[in-house]
């Protein structure tokens, strides 16, 4: 188990929901969770080849999982794993 | 020390709070009054940030923007005001500013940022500060500051959500060691489809300024090689690592960011399984007798807001085909949102499930009201 937390842009694809509790013992297998729980998320995450898309970050604590094991860095009970999209709203 | 400015009598009374500061002082603000610097785009967050850079008495600064102001900005835009509806956001932010700090020397750039003109307007300032409103340019931003070595002292804003960080400082990592590669378009609503609060950018913006001065001053600790996250709702502020990635590939020229971002059409326009009509086509077709189904996929609220007169059915986009069995098949289906991005998504995903008479209304309700029938109001 750990803890996911969703960014406002991906909120619309899981109900509303902030932070869900998913089971894995590693990101992959919690994103793969919080993806079957919510599978309209995948095409938003995911490229076609199953890649996590390149302006879609996945932080375990405050570390990028790119600089650690991708998604097979493993996760606790109290992991904290974050998404967090690229946004560019700012002017108009 | 001796190649700064002096201040003034008038100036050294005006930043009197920053003179006793140690931290800032007299040499500080001299420093400050010798600055320049750059700050693209003069909307949400590019008006606390022009602000606050101009009352803390930066010497220098340059703004490039080449939009007007609109009543729906001023709901975040503070530099801008009622009186300025209209006028050009560079002349109004002038006007503001000169009237807020006179001391402020003041370049205007009323003009699109492009990779044509961008290393010759950012030659000359010490920082750059990005409050732009989209991908293309945030790129385009991060590339020409590597290039030319200077500190990018970036901000966003989404919803209740905001990003801050300082990129390219004394070695640290840029945009594109963060995020590779931008979004396909559509798939990341922008503010004016999924809406900003009004004070977000205020937090991010007036981050961004405090940044900024630590940089011209040499002073503190920057958020260079850290992305803060900002929660309005929760109000809780998170920073994340951020490191150089040892995979990025170098940034040797500028590019094609219109094309980099997936933002040039004619490739995909001929392929859509659905016509494009504009709101004046759509209405020309309807003066002459045209008699679609109109499917409204927005959501209730917006319908609230303002909906067209002659629609038929309000479904939100992301389900609709949930109401497939219910919508005619011999009969032309016109479909619309807030700005068309929606609604090209609902058509696709028609089109899919076999339906072939779709027409996406392009520019939304918003194109309705602005080029049709102006007694609507916009949002």
């Amino acid at each position: 188990m750990a803890t996911l937390h969703i960014p406002t842009p991906l909120r619309a694809y899981t109900e509303g929901q902030a932070a869900v509790r998913v089971d894995g013992t590693t990101v992959g297998e919690a994103l793969a969770a919080l993806e079957s729980a919510h599978p309209s998320l995948t095409k938003h995450l995911r490229d076609a080849s199953g890649k996590l898309r390149s302006f879609v970050n996945v932080y375990v604590g405050d570390e990028d999982i790119r600089f650690l094991e991708r998604e097979a860095t493993p996760v606790g009970a109290d992991t904290e794993i974050t998404i967090v999209p690229s946004i560019a709203g700012g002017g108009r | 020390m001796s190649l700064l400015p002096e201040l003034s009598n008038e100036e050294i009374a005006r930043y009197s709070r920053h003179l006793i500061l140690q931290e800032v002082g007299l040499e500080g603000q001299r420093k400050l009054k010798a600055s320049k610097v750059l700050c693209v785009g003069t909307g949400g967050l590019g008006s606390p940030l022009l602000l606050y850079l101009a009352a803390a008495g930066v010497g220098t600064i340059g703004i490039v923007d080449f939009d007007f102001v609109d009543a729906s900005n001023l709901q975040r835009q503070i530099i801008h005001g009622t009186a300025t509806i209209g006028v050009s956001k560079v002349a109004s932010a002038k006007a503001r500013i000169a009237d807020l700090n006179p001391n402020v020397t003041l370049d205007i750039y009323e003009e699109p940022l492009t990779a044509e003109n961008a290393l010759r307007i950012f030659a000359g300032y010490d920082v750059i500060v990005d409050g732009t409103d989209n991908f293309p340019t945030r790129y385009l931003v991060n590339d020409a500051c590597v290039l030319l070595g200077k500190p990018n002292v970036y901000g966003s804003i989404f919803k209740f959500e905001g990003q801050a960080t300082v990129f390219n400082h004394q070695g640290g990592p840029n945009y594109r060691d963060l995020y590779p590669e931008p979004p396909p378009p559509g798939l990341v609503p922008s503010c004016a489809e999924g809406g900003v609060l009004g004070i977000l950018p205020g937090v991010i913006g007036t981050i961004q300024a405090t940044e900024t001065l630590k940089i011209l001053l040499g002073i503190g600790t920057t958020l260079s090689g850290r992305l803060l996250l900002y929660d309005a709702m929760n109000l809780r502020f998170r920073e994340l690592k951020l490191r150089r990635d040892p995979d990025a590939k170098p940034i040797t020229e500028l590019i094609d960011y219109q094309g980099f971002c997936g933002l040039t059409p004619e490739p995909l326009a001929p392929s859509e399984p659905f016509t494009r009509l504009s709101a004046r086509q759509a209405h020309e077709r309807r003066q002459a007798g045209w008699d679609p189904y109109v499917l409204d996929v927005r959501k209730p609220f917006e319908a609230e807001i303002v909906a067209l007169p002659f629609a038929d059915r309000l479904h939100p986009h992301e389900d609709v085909l949930t109401i497939a069995a219910s919508l005619p098949r011999d009969r032309d289906i016109l479909v619309h949102c807030k700005l068309g991005g929606r609604s090209a998504k609902a058509c696709e995903a028609l089109a899919a499930a076999g339906f072939t008479r779709l027409f996406n209304l392009d520019g939304g309700i918003t194109a309705w009201a602005t080029d049709v029938d102006p007694t609507l109001p916009t949002y």
